[in-house]
């Protein structure tokens, strides 16, 4: 293996961390006004209260790893998408003071706005990413300087939308099954009513997104035509889906929340095997496409950026681990809360 | 290249990055006094500097997260207005940004979740360690960036190459990228203006408290400790780093340095222009000036001919009177800084620093000078190195993304505007809040024993008592 391929790799290890991680965080936002007593918004807010911000940082390091291994991808796609890029960072930058601000003021007007602002900022990330994940998916346009000449509504094509709600659906679910582990009582029981109804409607949307892509991205199939073992991907993401409802119903929350886990992992790991080694496919002029060579930064740079994440990530798996056990187990309002 | 779009992309950048640095130097300077006052905690079992060190986490958890909710914008934003740029130079200074994430804000981000929600959870000596690990990471989050900054006003450890899709700079040597002539000057002088800034916050907020005579142990401990970093920060400040800054520029950059200090006839020796302004009509600056003054800080001798302005051709010049403007900003609050923290210091060795409303009053308004400061600084920095990008290689002209419209730019120009300022507008409103709120009362149970009321007697104060 190749040193671009182990930073293509890399990414989208780092980009499933994030999707897994804050994933959870936008979707407890999504269902956040589902609660609806204060005490109960508090606990959903405090459930992901000291992590959401570390969370971020998944993303952010994404950015610089893209940044460092492929710029050409990394100037490529924020230009070409710019709207949409600053819509989300709008989202993001909402979702993130509403945590923080909601319970800094007891007026319920207040509560009640950054409450709006948490949910749709939330909601409207996850959009964005779905449907970013849906264009990766089916290919942009590019020109032979690497620029995308597609506009913003370019983007909003009916496949690439559907990706999108599928991906809010999952995150949704995701996030439904974090509350349900880290909350009890009445509360709990509260989210836990909607959880089948997400279910059934996640399964259907993955459904009619898998066909659609047997049907109108067939290009993203060959790769599997030629490695008939990587069907098992497909297969286990199945198969995970229909394991959610089972441990739920066993009371067995972690492990649901491992199974939406590998869920969200699978369904990117699918679209990278399946555009693999390109990182943005050029539609309909193949030859433009970045791929991971002709988009990645000199030897000297991969093999230094190498080094660095494997100094780097035994530290942050270590400290993420150490927040995550000491916020361990159900949460519980006291002083320090928001 | 359409010239509103460049000018949008930079205005953008300015404005974004502006809103951005008002928060961070807050975070970097509370750390440090954070882990001082934690530390005097655990040594001295003192309960006023624990009801110190809870406050002020609140309020740095604040400034964090508005520092973070800024910062994710600034990261995305190289390639969404300036992909040429990130194209041109992606192989040398991406790995700074990564490197930022992986060692700073992971960093950062964890153990402030353990600061602010943990304590009954850990130990407090876990805790206070935990603080430490903070300060750390946001000392971290300044390094690597400024390190990429530092690059692209001094490159070092590069060669300009064919890459697979036009002509880019590629690393030829990592650590002279990092440790280019500029990085480790720009680092002490941006740290210890954040030092600056979290000290004179501090002193305003207890300032406020003394004079309204609420919370007095608490008020009165907190001024005591700032004060006395202020004066040793704001001294390094202007004659350590201050120094060092102006002399890196005067070898690297002449051209932002004969723009900061207005200096026209190359050859002569460098007035020091004390204030005024450029006239570029009749190319001369007005304004007192001692004469001589700028060539002996540069070298210890007032006869060092530095190079002018009348020798850089115009299309290679800065914009003059912003770079002078903000530099001599700049200069100015740092010696007011230090007469500050002077007289701070003065009246408190004589035992009267609680009794001077006035002094205590320009106390309060005093948290806005290092920000100006900070601000004015960066702004001589970055429009001082105009017309170039990454100084001497690129002009920030060609570094705009190709694919913009004005239509797109002036859509977020305004949105990122109008969020910003509403940003600061709640972050005002809930400051305000927790201030007026006050620290929780102090744990009864363990003994309050105050500073001493005049500085020298701390010389002779046992460290048991503190
Ligand atoms: C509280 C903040 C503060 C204070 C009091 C000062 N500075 Fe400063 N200065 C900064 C905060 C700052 C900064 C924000 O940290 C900058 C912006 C970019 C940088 O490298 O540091 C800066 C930049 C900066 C530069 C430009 C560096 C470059 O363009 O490469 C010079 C020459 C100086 N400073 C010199 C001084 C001198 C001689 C001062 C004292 C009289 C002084 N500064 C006070
Ligand atoms: C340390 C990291 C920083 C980097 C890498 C950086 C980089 C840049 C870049 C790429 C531009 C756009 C090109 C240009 O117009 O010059 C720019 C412009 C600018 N930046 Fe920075 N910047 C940094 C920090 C800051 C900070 C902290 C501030 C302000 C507080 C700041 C203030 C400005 C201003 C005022 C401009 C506009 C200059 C002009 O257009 O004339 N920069 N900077
Ligand atoms: C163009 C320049 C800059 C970029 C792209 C940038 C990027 C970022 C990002 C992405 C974050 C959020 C990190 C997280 O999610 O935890 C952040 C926060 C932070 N940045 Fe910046 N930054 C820039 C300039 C600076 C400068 C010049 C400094 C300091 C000297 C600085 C200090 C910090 C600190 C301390 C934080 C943590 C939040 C806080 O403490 O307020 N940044 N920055």
């Amino acid at each position: 293996m190749d040193l671009n391929t182990i930073w293509f790799i890399l990414i989208i290890i780092i980009l499933t961390g994030y999707a897994i991680l804050d994933g959870f965080d936008f979707g407890v936002g999504i269902i956040h006004l589902l609660n609806k007593s204060d005490e109960d918004r508090r606990l959903s807010i405090n459930s992901i209260g000291p992590l959401w911000d570390g969370n971020e940082v998944w993303l952010v390091v994404g950015g610089g790893a893209l940044f460092a291994a492929f710029p050409e991808v990394y100037a490529t796609v924020f230009s070409g998408f710019y709207n949409a890029f600053i819509i989300l960072l709008v989202m993001l930058l909402f979702r993130g003071v509403a945590i923080e601000f909601r319970s800094k003021s007891p007026l319920p007007k207040w509560r009640k706005f950054w409450d709006v602002c948490f949910s749709l900022g939330s909601l409207g990330a996850s959009l964005i990413f779905g449907i970013a994940l849906g264009n990766l998916a089916r290919g942009v346009p590019l020109d032979s300087n690497k620029n995308i000449t597609s506009g913003f509504a370019d983007l909003l094509n009916p496949y690439s939308l559907l990706v999108g709600l599928t991906a809010v659906s999952l995150l949704t679910l995701h996030g439904a099954i974090y509350l349900v582990m880290k909350t009890e009582g009445e509360t709990q029981k509260n989210i836990s009513r909607h959880i089948k109804k997400m279910i059934f409607v996640f399964i259907f949307l993955y459904a009619v997104t898998t066909i659609s892509t047997f049907i109108y991205q067939p290009h993203l199939l060959d790769v599997f035509k030629k490695n008939f073992w990587l069907g098992i991907i497909p297969l286990a993401s199945l198969l995970l889906v229909l394991n959610i409802p089972r441990e739920i119903h066993f009371g067995r929350e972690f492990l649901a929340f491992l199974s939406s886990s590998g869920t969200i992992a699978l369904l990117i790991g699918l679209v990278a095997v399946g555009i693999f080694p390109n990182i943005v496919q050029s539609f309909p002029d193949p030859q433009n496409s970045l791929n991971i060579y002709n988009s990645a930064s000199t030897k000297s740079t991969l093999t230094t950026m190498l080094i660095i994440a494997c100094i780097g990530a035994p530290l942050v798996i270590s400290y993420t681990s150490v927040v995550y056990w000491i916020f361990r187990g159900k949460v519980k309002l006291d002083e320090n809360s928001y | 290249m359409d010239e509103a779009v460049i000018f949008l992309s930079r205005l953008q950048f300015a404005l974004t990055n502006i809103f951005h640095y008002f928060y961070p130097p807050f975070s970097i300077g509370l750390g440090v006094f954070l882990v001082i006052t934690e530390g005097l905690y655990l040594k001295t079992k003192n309960s006023v500097w624990l009801q110190i060190t809870r406050f002020w986490t609140k309020v740095f958890a604040l400034t964090f997260t508005i520092g973070v909710a800024t910062g994710i914008p600034m990261e995305f934003q190289f390639g969404t207005n300036w992909a040429a740029y990130s194209r041109y130079v992606g192989d040398v200074f991406g790995s700074a940004l990564a490197a930022e994430g992986i060692f700073a804000f992971f960093l950062e981000s964890g153990f402030l979740a353990i600061l602010v929600f943990g304590s009954g959870k850990v130990s407090r000596k876990f805790h206070y360690f935990s603080t430490i690990m903070v300060c750390l990471g946001a000392h971290f989050s300044a390094v690597w960036i400024v390190v990429a900054n530092s690059w692209m006003q001094t490159p070092a450890g590069f060669e300009i190459v064919m890459g697979p899709n036009g002509m880019r700079a590629e690393i030829t040597d990592f650590w002279s990228m990092v440790f280019n002539p500029s990085s480790v000057i720009r680092l002490m002088h941006v740290i210890t203006g954040c030092w600056l800034a979290g000290s004179f916050f501090v002193m305003s907020v207890s300032a406020w408290y003394i004079l309204k005579k609420k919370h007095l142990p608490f008020a009165e401990s907190s001024m005591k400790v700032a004060l006395i970093f202020a004066l040793v920060v704001s001294l390094s400040q202007v004659f350590i780093s201050g120094d060092l800054s102006g002399k890196s520029v005067h070898k690297y950059q002449p051209s932002k340095f004969a723009a900061m200090e207005g200096h026209w006839k190359s050859g002569s020796p460098a007035d020091m222009v004390l204030f005024g302004y450029i006239d570029k009509e009749k190319g001369e600056t007005i304004g007192p000036k001692i004469p001589g003054l700028t060539s002996w800080l540069i070298d210890r001798d007032a006869e060092l001919p530095v190079k002018g302005l009348d020798s850089i051709p115009v299309n290679e010049r800065p914009p003059l009177q912003i770079t002078f403007q903000s530099y001599h900003l700049m200069i100015s609050i740092g010696v007011l800084l230090i007469l500050l923290s002077a007289s701070g210091c003065f009246l408190w060795w004589r035992g009267k620093l609680f009794d001077s409303k006035y002094l205590l009053w320009i106390f309060v308004f005093s948290v806005l000078l290092p920000v100006f400061a900070n601000t004015a600084g960066w702004i001589t920095a970055e429009v001082g190195r105009q017309p170039w990008i990454v100084y001497g290689l690129m002009r920030t002209a060609e570094g705009v993304s190709p694919t913009l419209s004005q239509s797109q730019l002036y859509f977020s120009n305004i949105l990122f505007f109008l969020l910003y300022l509403s940003l600061f507008a709640v972050f005002v409103y809930v400051l305000d809040r927790k201030i007026k709120h006050g620290p929780d009362p102090a744990d009864e149970s363990e003994p309050i024993v105050k500073l001493p009321v005049k500085l020298r007697e701390i010389l002779n104060f046992r460290k048991d008592k503190i």
